[in-house]
Parts: C-alpha cells; sequence; structure tokens
C-alpha cells in the first residue's frame, strides 16, 4: 500500500459517484489514471484491505431486524456458549468484551418477529439469560478511517 | 439470511440489483452498464435505481469498507454512557460528529447493572489513543453523563456480515 492507495481509500470512503464513468470521476479529482485507480482498487479488495466495495444497505429499511444483545457468560461456560450462540445463522457478528457482559452479539434476521424467536433458541441452548440492548435512535453510522 | 419482503418498497429489479451488488459493484470502467447487461436494463435505469434506493435510505451509500485492522487500528472500544432520555438526542448528535466514531446509537437500558444509553464505538492504533478519544467525549458530554464504562473487544467470535437471499 502506498500513498495513492492511501489516498483512494481515503476518498471512497466518503462516497462513489453515481456517474458513468464514475473511477474516471475520482481518478479526476485526485489527479489520476482511470485505469489505474481501477487496478488500485481491485488489488486493495483482492488482499483484503478493503473488506467490501459498493451499496451499502440499510438492513432494517430493507424489510429485515437487527439487535444488539449481551450475554453474562461464566467464564469456564465461554467456549461452549460461544459455539452455541454462533451456530445460529442469525448471529452475523459475535465479540468477545473485558466485561461482565463478556459476549456480545448482532442479530440479524429475515423479519422483525424472528429476533425473538432467536432470543428464545439461544436462551434455551445456552441456560443463560439474553440482555437486548435494541436501538431507539441512530445518530451515525459510518466507517471513516484516515488510511 | 434475511429475505428482501415486498414490504420494503422494492420491486423485483430493485432485488436482483441488490443480489447483483451484494458482493461488489464491477471494477470494470462503466461498472453501472456491466450491472444493466447482467439485468437487461440500461446503466442509466441501474444509476436511477440507485438513486432512488439511497434517497429512499434502504441504501445508506455507495462506498469502500476498510478492514479497519489491516489499516493498524488495532484497539477498538465499545463507549456507553448513562445520558438522561432529556439530553440524549443532543448528545447523541455531537458524539455521533466526532471523526473517530463510526457508530452512534441511543439505545434502551437495563437497569440496574446496565445503566447507559448512549453507545459511540471508537477505534484507534494504541490503547492510548482510544483512552484519548474516551477523554474527548467525557469532556464533551461533561455533566450530560452520569457515567461510564469502555468494553474492549478482546476477540472477534463470528462476523459473517448481513447476507441476503430473495
Amino acid at each position: 500500500m502506498d500513498g495513492t492507495d492511501r489516498r483512494l481509500i481515503d476518498r471512497l470512503q466518503d462516497g462513489f459517484p453515481l456517474d458513468d464513468r464514475p473511477f474516471q470521476a475520482i481518478a479526476a479529482e485526485l489527479g489520476l489514471d482511470e485505469d489505474d485507480v481501477i487496478l488500485r482498487v481491485r488489488r486493495l479488495r483482492e488482499t483484503g484491505v478493503l473488506t467490501r466495495f459498493g451499496p451499502l444497505f440499510h438492513a432494517e429499511r430493507m424489510g429485515g431486524a437487527l439487535l444488539l444483545a449481551a450475554l453474562k457468560v461464566p467464564p469456564e461456560d465461554f467456549e461452549r456458549v460461544a459455539a452455541e450462540v454462533n451456530a445460529l445463522p442469525q448471529v452475523a457478528h459475535n465479540y468477545a468484551r473485558d466485561h461482565a457482559f463478556n459476549m456480545w452479539f448482532v442479530l440479524a434476521t429475515e423479519t422483525p418477529e424472528g429476533i425473538s424467536d432467536a432470543i428464545a433458541e439461544i436462551e434455551r441452548r445456552t441456560g443463560l439469560t439474553v440482555h437486548p440492548m435494541p436501538k431507539l435512535a441512530e445518530y451515525f453510522v459510518g466507517l471513516r478511517f484516515a488510511a | 439470511m434475511t429475505r428482501l419482503r415486498q414490504t420494503a418498497g422494492l420491486d423485483d429489479l430493485d432485488r436482483r440489483l441488490v443480489l447483483e451488488t451484494q458482493e461488489g459493484l464491477p471494477l470494470e470502467r462503466r461498472p453501472y452498464a456491466v450491472l444493466g447487461e447482467r439485468l437487461g436494463i440500461s446503466g442509466e435505469e441501474v444509476r436511477e435505481r440507485l438513486a432512488r434506493l439511497i434517497d429512499g435510505g434502504q441504501i445508506r451509500r455507495i462506498a469502500a469498507v476498510p478492514n479497519h485492522y489491516r489499516l493498524g487500528y488495532t484497539h477498538n472500544g465499545m463507549t456507553v454512557w448513562e445520558v438522561p432520555e432529556d439530553r440524549i438526542d443532543d448528545a447523541g448528535a455531537q458524539v455521533g460528529a466526532l471523526p473517530f466514531v463510526s457508530h452512534c446509537y441511543h439505545r434502551r437500558p437495563s437497569p440496574p447493572d446496565w445503566p447507559y444509553t448512549l453507545f459511540a464505538m471508537v477505534h484507534g492504533r494504541s490503547r492510548d489513543e482510544v483512552e484519548a478519544q474516551v477523554a474527548t467525549i467525557a469532556a464533551l458530554l461533561g455533566p450530560a453523563s452520569r457515567g461510564h464504562q469502555v468494553l474492549y473487544s478482546t476477540r472477534i467470535l463470528k462476523k459473517s456480515g448481513l447476507r441476503l437471499s430473495a
């Protein structure tokens, strides 16, 4: 990754134009060549520096549902519970965190009703109480990392 | 797997367009024209549909998402703040505007052991950098926050992302 890659990563996090030749528009903005920009983006995708490049979807606005929830897992049961939770396809992300609430996961379901089914299933499988932390308002969602 | 429902205001072509772009945009000179060819419509119609989905909020934006670990952001803290309901919207707007905050939400608390209402994810290249970010938020909120905690992630247990199936 060189300085040009870094400038591209910074610029492409802000949004991509809906022009017929959008890479040309980005290239002109940064003083680069269109084909060079495309090659660089391809390489950044292939090497995993960019995990995604394209439309970022808003699950709830598309009819799906998301929920952040936490568990207090006894340390000796942690690996077993992690395996039980991760086995559910509705679990999109799961993180271990340094706290009494030591497991935090996001449920993503086809419909809002699917969330309560998933919670019940996790409680049944793990024997633990799921603490739902539903979103009441969203102030900012974005990923802005200076490369 | 999340199936797109008719109720979301997406017609059949929109749904096919979403499926075609789940893995990303074609990395070609005319990416929208390439998508149009796959769907049997013009590139211009693809761009019109994408613009409409952005306006309707079903697409947040078209952009690159970096793997933040690859850019050196290895320290990630979920900061949680005890902000009363009557101050939360102002607090959320201020904290959400900070450049190092990637997500900022008002969430329902679970008293007594979880009184926190404002969640802000912060990312730094060192633990010190994250601690400085937390201090910045604390100073910004002042007495609007009655207490806070920072939960550092210690391990990713699963990260499959969201996949849609039509």
